[in-house]
């Protein structure tokens, strides 16, 4: 509402009426006219997409603050934060896939089979930790492309690729690890000893990979073609736009970002269990989805993935907290998750102040 | 035409409505008679379109403070919910944009809300008996109503579309642009149907942008301008030019339109393309500075040359030159295309031309986001700039370079999409049907716009089903007729008559409403 004010304002001076004019006057005017219209539109843009995730986290917050003893500490909110890292940073690979109107259902058993690899090439092969990482990193990648390759040129539904990259994955990892977990110990605590204010280095990295996700997203060309993609294909293609290799980055950088989170969980647990990641992707979806990314592609933002993460997280722990029991829990937050996409329709009309399109 | 009875029907005054923005509509009154076809019509964005979904219950019209701007039908109140109230009514509407289900059959779909059904399961053959005495009478008796809809072409899948209004009982019937895709023929069906319908007493109210056809039906015809009433008359007391001065407010006879330009070196050579039956060894040549018309039939495989010329269908063979060079040069994508050069603006705007979610400076930029970037980074300042300049030299209506595109009126969105080509500066423009559902005084913009491109030395090429519009604009027609390229024409050799005869040439007589090829009759 205060939106559309600002700009009728804006628009009672408009240079749409104004048709004979000089080109510095046009100049001059029409760069102070958008720096106004850009504040102020990307201020209520930002306030208005951030502050329900915002809201409903701080209530969250405030809940079980009351609720629970131990909740409201620094102990706990640390806890939330650096056992959440790996989810965090598979959401941001999942919101790219989303808004270019794919899903990759294959995150959880690649993180495992990444994993695994790691734990063998540092445990069985006695490899040092930077190679180990990279074979583990490789993984991902080549997971990634497998997946990007086999939707693009069959052109298939990435929901059924990634099913089977599902299955191909988890078994991979079983046979990696002969079926039993590998306990890895020191090589890998290199990693977690490494705490800024009490927050691992798992932590500090998912809060960067997020930063950089959400400005590749919203400022670059790369971001840009995606959200087009996402938006309708066939137009971008016939706009000379190669569709192709774009949608195959964007499965290669997931699977990246997959592997990337398998480093972090495997240090953070000292271990790699083959029955790691079950149900990751679809708490990765959930993350993704209650943060406002559409299932349908074209729209999205990484950063509310990542309250998305924070929100279930904070939900899980403060549940545990105040004594729920596994099954209470995950029926909460089903409801949860169901809650904010109904929510997220409301918050959407109101964006776009109910305009209708002419013909 | 029947004398139109004195009986009001439908009664509305002080209509307002307003959207984000803008003001559809301010003060209109306007009234339907029984057994009268009252048309509307106005330039896009003039608010016919809103006027018919505000009586047919999709929108609801604003009620200010005081005074009811209202709604009588048979002298009662009429404020219908939403559709279905005014259903109920006796109100229905048939809207432009195709409301089938595709993978359902024809008979299902003209029965939709009512099938035939024994005890919860579908009585097929009731079904498909009702649902051919409708088809036959409008002109799709060749049709099987077990035909899954997405078969068919889209004239055809309009007059299904029709015949599902015509099928139910109303009282009142909106007819929203019904003659987009028809042919002459399904037109005249069309024609005889809404006669009938007069006779029983229905009111009709008929939008269109096609004037003539308007003057031909319609009992009286009310001209919207921006959102208001300039005028509501018996159709007899006016003539085309009236009307289209009371649409535009000025006479659009005395626009130069007359292409006078001289034809460079050669920018685009085509030869032996060949692609299925849809395009059969097609050749030809675009000089710089010239406008190349392509007229044919529907169906007749121009849209598929241009697709294959612009590499969005692979071709089977033939070969493509640019600027007079003499290696062929490989176009088996749009990237391709786009790169060397060539760009298509398709004719299916809204599903393959645009990005309806978008804002406009991101449509205009998309082709060559490269130019308002660095080193991958968008810059964002640059973009809107840039877009700016492109929307006021095209005077692109719309409220800031960052409205999405979905919401704007369809010459404005038809301008978007020449921006965006205009600013990749591609040496040959290919025209697909560029005013098509475009309104008359956007048109003439476009054409202008055409002949612009033209004397800036770019080599266009426009397909259109419009021969007066060819004929206005262009230096050159080629008629294609089944896939083949059959006659071209200059300036003083052409005539409605020669142009017509060569696009029957290749088949048997009768429309080109159907997808499928006809035989090819000896000459």
């Amino acid at each position: 509402m205060l939106r559309r004010v600002v700009f009728e304002k804006i628009r009672a001076n408009s240079w749409q009426k104004q048709k004979t004019w000089c080109l510095g006057d046009f100049v001059a005017r029409k760069g102070m006219r958008m720096i106004i219209e850009k504040r102020t539109a990307g201020l209520l843009a930002f306030i208005t997409d951030y502050l329900g995730m915002g809201l409903a986290l701080a209530l969250l917050l405030v809940i079980f603050g009351f609720r629970a003893k131990h909740f409201f500490t620094l102990t706990t909110f640390r806890m939330i934060a650096n056992q959440n890292a790996d989810t965090m940073i598979i959401a941001v690979g999942m919101t790219f896939v989303l808004i270019i109107a794919g899903i990759d259902l294959s995150v959880g058993s690649v993180m495992a089979l990444a994993g695994a690899v790691l734990g063998v090439f540092l445990v069985r092969f006695n490899l040092p930790l930077p190679a180990a990482i990279a074979a583990c990193l490789a993984v991902g990648i080549v997971c990634g492309l497998a997946n990007g390759f086999v939707v693009i040129r069959w052109k298939l539904p990435s929901f059924i690729v990634t099913l089977g990259m599902l299955e191909i994955a988890r078994g991979a990892t079983y046979l990696v690890t002969d079926s039993r977990t590998i306990y890895i110990g020191g090589p890998v605590e290199v990693m977690t000893r490494a705490p800024v204010l009490g927050l691992s280095l798992g932590f500090i990295i998912a809060v960067v990979i997020v930063v950089m996700g959400q400005v590749v997203l919203s400022r670059t060309v790369f971001g840009r073609y995606l959200i087009a993609i996402g938006t309708n294909e066939e137009a971008v293609r016939l706009s000379g736009i190669d569709p192709a290799p774009l949608k195959l980055g964007v499965f290669v950088l997931c699977g990246f970002l997959t592997s990337i989170a398998a480093v972090i969980h495997t240090a953070r647990l000292s271990s790699a269990n083959p029955n790691m990641g079950r149900g990751l992707e679809l708490e990765a979806i959930a993350a993704v989805v209650i943060g406002g990314t559409s299932l349908m592609g074209g729209r999205g933002s990484v950063v509310s993935s990542f309250f998305g993460v924070l929100i279930i997280g904070v939900l899980g722990t403060g549940l545990d907290q105040i004594g729920a029991g596994e099954p209470t829990k995950r029926i909460i937050t089903g409801c949860v998750i169901v809650a904010a996409v109904i929510l997220d329709q409301y918050r959407h009309r109101i964006r776009k102040g109910g305009g209708t399109a002419k013909n | 035409m029947t004398p139109a009875r004195n009986k009001t029907l439908l009664k509305a005054s002080g209509i307002n409505k307003s959207f984000p923005g803008v003001q559809a509509l301010s003060g209109v009154d306007f009234d339907l008679r029984e057994g009268e076809v009252h048309a509307l019509v106005g330039e896009n964005g003039a608010g016919k379109s809103t006027l018919a979904r505000i009586i047919a219950g999709v929108e609801t019209a604003d009620s200010r403070q005081g005074q009811a701007g209202g709604m009588s039908l048979d002298g009662q109140a009429y404020r219908p919910g939403g559709r279905a109230d005014a259903e109920a009514d006796g109100v229905r509407v048939v809207m432009q944009e195709l409301h089938l289900v595709a993978n359902l059959t024809v008979a299902e779909n003209i029965f939709i809300e009512k099938l035939p059904s024994r005890f919860g399961f579908v009585d097929y053959e009731k079904l498909n008996r009702a649902a051919r005495e409708i088809m036959k009478k409008v002109g799709l008796g060749a049709v099987e109503p077990g035909v899954a809809v997405r078969y068919l072409g889209v004239g055809q899948q309009q007059m299904v579309e029709i015949a599902a209004g015509l099928s139910r009982r109303c009282r009142i019937l909106v007819l929203d642009e019904p003659t987009a895709s028809l042919t002459d023929n399904e037109i005249e069906l069309l024609f005889a149907q809404i006669r009938k319908l007069k006779d029983d007493g229905v009111g009709i109210i008929y939008i269109s942008h096609r004037i003539e056809e308007v003057i031909d039906i319609a009992d009286r015809v009310t001209v919207l301008r921006d959102g208001k009433v300039i005028a509501t008359r018996s159709t007899s007391e006016l003539g085309l030019n009236d009307i289209i001065r009371m649409m535009v407010g000025r006479d659009l006879e005395s626009e130069q339109l007359r292409h006078a330009g001289e034809a460079g070196e050669v920018a685009l050579s085509v030869v032996g393309l060949t692609l299925g039956d849809k395009v059969k060894d097609v050749t030809f040549e675009v000089r710089r500075g010239e406008i190349f018309g392509f007229a044919g039939l529907m169906g007749s495989g121009r849209t598929e040359t241009m697709r294959a010329v612009f590499g969005a269908d692979r071709a089977d063979s033939g070969e493509i030159y640019l600027g007079g060079g003499k290696e062929p040069v490989k176009i088996r994508k749009p990237r391709d295309a786009v790169r060397n050069g060539i760009a298509l603006l398709t004719e299916d705007r809204k599903e393959q031309g645009l990005l309806l979610r978008l804002a406009v400076r991101a449509n205009i930029s998309l082709v060559r986001l490269c130019d308002v970037s660095r080193f991958g980074w968008i810059n964002t300042f640059r973009e809107r700039s840039v877009a700016g300049r492109y929307v006021d030299a095209l005077s692109v209506r719309c409220s800031s370079t960052e409205q999405r595109v979905g919401e704007l009126s369809g010459g404005n969105q038809q301008k978007v999409v020449i921006a965006k080509w205009l600013y990749r500066d591609s040496a040959v423009l290919i025209f697909d049907e560029p005013t098509r559902g475009i309104d008359v005084g956007a048109k003439f913009e476009i054409y202008r716009m055409l002949g612009e491109l033209a004397e800036k030395g770019k080599a266009v090429i426009v397909i259109s089903s419009d021969l007066k519009e060819l004929m206005a604009v262009c230096n050159r027609i080629a008629v294609m007729s089944a896939g083949r390229l059959v006659a071209t024409f200059g300036r003083d050799q052409w005539s409605e008559e020669k142009i017509m005869s060569a696009a029957f040439s290749e088949y048997v007589g009768g429309s080109g409403g159907s997808e499928r090829s006809l035989r090819k009759i000896s000459h």
